[in-house]
């Protein structure tokens, strides 16, 4: 390589380099050091061993932050992430293009739109008086008006999130079935098979692996994921919708006791990467994802 | 998948005989009424939603939390005074909001623009471990590193600031950004770079010259979602901004869920559309740009 090659790769370069390690390469190093010391408050690095990982065992709390997890983490999969993206990517290219489009975009909408206000507007529709969407409508029918987030507190997590999490396998599917080579589809139509038959025998054996694509990525994003919760239910009622990573952040900067345990909190988040990690090697063995990504999947975000 | 594109075969009309074409017809109308009305049905809450804002902020009231009666320009009176004492200037939140989406946009496009090239176009040592460690980073997601990135940022002075937010919110966004613009770079062809460097262009003017305004698209939609991204941010501004100089619409509007809820939906509304229209009328101008780079390289079905 030629002096002047190098002064560019140098120029050229340095400014992500610099930004990784900063915010993030050095922020992940921190995290994994102080999941091993009591920090809180006053950022004192005191280095207790594995302390921090045996109070979690003693957490009385921690069973049920896990169920909340899992539970949470499987119904938003499978009901919305997966399963509703599947249903609007079919009928979103059933219909014609242009309608299909506007359809996509307001479905988009969501994940476009800053979170706080997404949150007001769930908070209006579930209000507990008959101000609220619901129970407004309810009234109609006589009823007494009830308090759906302290009701159907998990009910309302899954809803909440898996409509901005719909669009994400939407997109992916609805690319995967436009690229789907019409001939088959023709043939299909030539033997007489209906759409739900075509769907069926064509459609979803085909777009097999952007299925398993959408469910793998997805179930690393859920689990990570606690930002709308945080705004609309804010973990509660109780612990009732508190899931893993929303237990951590609660721990270091919210919530309802102690704050600003940092350790505590940050060994919370190692557990989580951890987890994370083994699932996507898990992913990536048992789906060969490498195989996948041999396309050009990059683009599609 | 390498198809050659072909002129559609015409649609094959059913063999005869072998059952009844009206019945299929029959059959085909009823899945395209059903197609329709779950579409129409599972879209409509969003619509309803996204309709209250607007309908709401200029009602006087909502019979049955849905039927508006009576105009009113009243709750958007935030515009003038504020809510409450506690409140900073409307006008400073929102300009903060603007420096943190810009600062956003400016920084993702010009990381990751000349990042990509090198990546995309140059052989060097660690060009392999730095792709690899973007991927590794994926498993850190941003959000579980918010203790340490508040340390970080204390470190550095940067807590209570705009630009503390857009830079770490920057680099978790940046692999994401390399690769959607080294994919961009990987579908130029070689020839013309060549070209250049053969009649005595540097690296840099290569770059600069001949294969910058190649890429301009993917600068033109890195930079829309970086924009957006950055105007909507809620997590990190609500954690790492205290400062009521430094707020933004977020936690603008978060002071006011925290204080109204239940008692001044009107407020709330008015407010969340006023953070919410620039957004909204961006999305619909960009939109088709926002679908071709979310839906990729597959338009026509190759």
């Amino acid at each position: 390589m030629s002096r002047s090659q190098k002064v560019a790769l140098f120029v050229l370069f340095l400014p992500a380099l610099i930004i990784t390690v900063v915010f993030y390469v050095i922020p992940a190093v921190l995290t994994a050091a102080m999941s091993f010391t009591d920090m809180d408050f006053r950022l004192r690095w005191n280095f207790v061993g594995f302390a921090t990982f045996a109070r979690m065992f003693e957490d009385f709390l921690l069973p049920r932050i896990l169920q909340n997890t899992i539970v949470y983490t499987f119904l938003t999969l499978a009901f919305f992430n997966v399963g509703l993206a599947v249903l609007l990517a079919l009928v979103t290219s059933y219909v014609p293009e242009r309608v299909g489009r506007v359809f996509q975009a307001l479905w988009l909408l969501p994940r476009f739109t800053p979170p706080i206000v997404y949150g007001i507007i769930w908070m209006w529709i579930l209000d507990p008086t008959r101000a609220g969407l619901l129970n407004g409508l309810l009234a109609l029918t006589g009823a007494r008006p009830v308090n759906w987030m302290t009701d159907y507190p998990m009910a309302t997590i899954v809803v909440t999130n898996g409509i901005i999490g719909a669009s994400f396998g939407m997109v992916i599917f609805y690319s995967a079935i436009k690229s789907i080579p019409r001939d088959y589809q023709w043939a299909a139509l030539a033997d007489g098979a209906t759409w739900p038959q075509q769907v069926r025998y064509i459609t979803l054996p085909l777009i097999r692996w952007p299925l398993l694509f959408v469910t793998a990525y997805q179930t690393l994003s859920l689990l990570t994921s606690y930002e709308y919760i945080l705004i609309i239910t804010g973990g509660g009622p109780y612990f009732a919708t508190t899931v893993w990573s929303l237990y951590a952040y609660n721990m270091a900067f919210g919530g309802y006791f102690a704050n600003y345990e940092f350790g505590y909190g940050a060994a919370l988040s190692i557990v989580l990467v951890i987890l994370g990690t083994v699932a996507s090697i898990v992913y990536w063995r048992v789906f060969r994802f490498r195989e996948m990504m041999a396309e050009p999947k990059i683009e599609v975000m | 998948m390498a198809r050659t594109v072909q002129a559609e075969p015409s649609r094959p009309q059913p063999a005869a005989g072998r059952y009844n074409a009206q019945a299929v017809r029959r059959e085909e109308r009823l899945v395209t009424a059903a197609v329709y009305t779950f579409l129409v049905l599972v879209s409509l809450p969003l619509a309803v939603g996204y309709g209250w804002l607007l309908l709401n902020s200029f009602s006087t009231e909502l019979a049955h939390g849905v039927w508006p009666s009576g105009f009113t320009t009243r709750h958007w009176r935030f515009l003038f005074e504020p809510p409450s004492p506690y409140y900073p200037d409307l006008w400073r939140t929102t300009w903060n909001t603007l420096w943190l989406a810009v600062g956003m946009t400016i920084t993702m496009v010009a990381v990751s623009t000349p990042t990509a090239y090198v990546l995309s176009r140059m052989k060097f040592r660690g060009r392999n471990a730095f792709l690899a460690l973007t991927l590794v980073l994926h498993a850190f997601p941003g959000i579980t590193l918010l203790i340490a990135t508040y340390y970080v940022l204390r470190w550095l002075g940067l807590l209570n600031s705009i630009p503390g937010v857009f830079l770490v919110k920057a680099a978790l966004m940046l692999p994401l950004g390399i690769w959607v613009m080294k994919g961009f770079y990987d579908g130029i062809s070689w020839d013309v770079e060549m070209s250049a460097l053969v009649d005595g262009a540097s690296r840099i003017q290569t770059w600069y010259k001949v294969m910058l305004p190649q890429v301009l698209p993917g600068i033109a939609s890195i930079s829309i979602f970086s924009f957006i991204y950055g105007w909507s941010e809620y997590i990190y501004v609500i954690t790492f901004i205290q400062d009521k100089n430094a707020w933004t619409l977020s936690s603008y509007i978060n002071a006011i869920v925290g204080d109204f809820r239940f008692l001044d939906y009107g407020l709330l509304s008015a407010t969340a559309l006023f953070y919410i229209a620039p957004v909204l009328l961006f999305f619909i101008f960009t939109q088709k740009y926002l679908m071709r780079v979310t839906i990729g390289g597959t338009k026509g079905g190759s």
